[in-house]
């Protein structure tokens, strides 16, 4: 691994969020990515395109180690998220995923109240500080104010998270995130199962992270790559093709699978 | 070659005719259906036999205060026969309460086990061997009651008879886990993975996922894996014939011989007058359980069914 450099030293805040090196991946037998080196851009909103199978949500996926659920995946590389490699052997996963937040494609809040949804990462990750029950509201509180949620929801926080529409839940999973407070949010196509007003609210949410947390978001949808995001990553079959401002890659693609794709040649 | 080409089409077409597979069909359906609903015949059959044997007795002979608050067991009794059953609930409570203190953990423990950390093979052979165990027969169950449970109760703690409560609650523990296991495990297997997902991203470890998430999700399948449990050990005969002791007593200590209700049945009606008071007496014991085991399973299969809509 690398030693930071000096300025990276003198400034409190690395210059890249997550840095991988050489990452490959292996499902079984079948390998999904080749090789793949990014630098992501610190607190800015980078997202990842790509068509079916191009191995962008594999790559989201191990940036939190969420990957090693199927015992069949397999790793070669590093991925350093806030300049520390988290395959190195002494990372402690839940300290991976304490700094690593992830939004799912299908809303995934659990069966317990909203309250309890929006405490549940909280209270893994502050063992034996007992908030008191005042910090605990008022965690909850600034949680789902950040995620424009506190109105609407605010006299039923007793309610299941289940219970809520799609794009509430969705924005009760991302609210869930940040008492835990990661620097690095992951979304895989958090849009996906939302209709278009939702997606809207939702991505006028991420817009709203910016600067906070550094997101890295996977989509299908190259219009919502355009307009939700300052960074752009294209990827094609499991190698990264072109990483650029998104302003750039979408108006002067510098390779030609790039303009091809995303001008609807194929994908 | 053939004469004539095969997708020519017939110059008729006939609607209403019906060949041998319209016959089958409808044959398939009707039998289909009296299987169907023969299992709710049998039921209402068998609950109107009982209820007919043991309608005597309940017309003429039975008094709700003796039934079921006097520990008097003693139809055979010349002068005045009593016919309590207050001792033999208190058998079958105790045997069946200490059993699903001996099953509950080890059915659990196997299930999250089984359900949560097993996996390929081990798995399966896991799963493979429970239903093994499901399968033993009852009496089986009761012979090592007698033969191996017996002796080793009286040489661990020195007490002169082995037959108790204490025998009978552990061989109908270990009778009951196997089925609970494999219901638990089932309830486990509905949670649906991406609450687990959802916790293992937020950083819970592997038994945070399953203690603050999938046990929570699994509650009421894991009830009804116990309940289940509950109904097995009131209606189980054999085996608590065999490991009881077989004595109208209630019970003061885990040591103490009991009877049970459905051992009383059992040993007693091969030896009664069919039509007499203690036969019938004996009929309205079974009424009496099957409403028991009736209620228990269909509370069971309620709180069951109520995990797989919500």
């Amino acid at each position: 691994m690398k030693i930071a450099t000096t300025d990276t030293m003198n400034d409190t805040a690395p210059k890249y969020a997550i840095r991988t090196s050489r990452l490959n991946l292996w499902y079984g037998a079948f390998q999904a990515l080749f090789d793949v080196d990014l630098n992501i851009d610190n607190g800015r909103i980078t997202s990842l395109i790509g068509p079916s199978g191009c191995g962008k949500s594999t790559f989201l996926r191990s940036v939190n180690r969420i990957n090693e659920r199927l015992d069949y995946v397999r790793i070669e590389g590093a991925i350093d998220v806030m300049d520390k490699n988290i395959y190195d052997p002494d990372v402690e996963l839940m300290q991976v995923r304490k700094q690593v937040g992830m939004v799912f494609q299908r809303p995934n809040p659990l069966p317990i109240s909203i309250r309890d949804n929006i405490l549940f990462g909280h209270s893994l990750h502050n063992k034996g500080k007992n908030a008191s029950r005042a910090d605990r509201e008022e965690i909850v509180e600034s949680s789902l104010k950040q995620v424009l949620l506190w109105d609407k929801i605010k006299d039923r926080l007793n309610q299941k998270g289940t219970e809520l529409s799609l794009e509430e839940q969705q924005k009760l999973c991302i609210a869930r995130l940040l008492p835990v407070k990661p620097s690095v949010l992951l979304m895989d196509e958090p849009c996906s199962a939302l209709d278009p007003k939702g997606t809207a609210a939702v991505e006028e949410l991420i817009w709203e992270l910016r600067g906070e947390y550094t997101i890295l978001i996977v989509t299908h949808n190259m219009a919502q790559a355009r307009r939700a995001s300052e960074a752009c990553i294209f990827m094609l079959m499991g190698k990264v093709v072109e990483h650029q401002a998104t302003e750039d890659l979408f108006v002067t693609p510098e390779e030609k699978e790039t303009a091809d794709y995303i001008e609807g040649r194929y994908g | 070659m053939l004469e004539v080409n095969p997708l020519q089409r017939p110059m008729t077409t006939d609607f209403d005719s019906r060949d041998m597979d319209w016959y089958i069909d409808k044959i398939v359906q009707f039998l289909v259906f009296v299987a169907g609903i023969s299992a709710i015949v049998f039921i209402i059959g068998i609950f109107v036999f009982i209820t007919f044997e043991g309608f005597g007795f309940l017309l003429e002979d039975f008094s709700f205060r003796e039934f079921f608050l006097s520990p008097f067991w003693e139809p055979s009794d010349e002068d005045v026969p009593e016919y309590g059953i207050l001792a033999l609930v208190a058998g079958t409570a105790s045997v069946t309460g200490l059993a699903m203190i001996v099953a509950i953990p080890f059915s659990l423990g196997a299930a999250i086990f089984i359900g949560e950390f097993a996996t390929g093979k081990l798995r399966e052979s896991l799963k493979v061997l429970v239903e093994l165990l499901a399968a033993i027969p009852s009496v089986v169950w009761g012979f090592i009651g007698l033969s191996i449970m017996n002796p080793l109760i009286i040489d661990l703690f020195d007490v002169p008879v082995g037959l108790n409560v204490l025998n009978a609650g552990v061989i109908l523990g270990l009778m009951a886990a196997p089925i609970m296991t494999s219901i638990a495990e089932d309830a486990l297997k509905a949670v649906p993975d991406r609450y687990r997902e959802a916790a293992e991203a937020l950083g819970a470890t592997r038994w945070q996922v399953i203690y603050k998430t999938v046990l929570p999700a699994a509650k009421n399948g894991l009830l009804g894996a116990v309940l289940l449990g509950v109904g097995r050990g009131f209606g189980e005969t054999m085996a608590v014939l065999m490991a009881t002791g077989h004595a109208v007593n209630i019970p003061g200590s885990l040591f103490d011989p009991v009877r049970a209700l459905t051992a009383t049945i059992a040993a007693e009606l091969g030896e009664t007058a069919v039509g007499s008071p203690h036969y019938q007496a004996l009929f309205t014991i079974g009424i009496f359980l099957f409403i028991i085991t009736f209620l228990i399973n269909l509370t069971a299969d309620l709180i069951v069914r109520g995990i797989r809509k919500g």
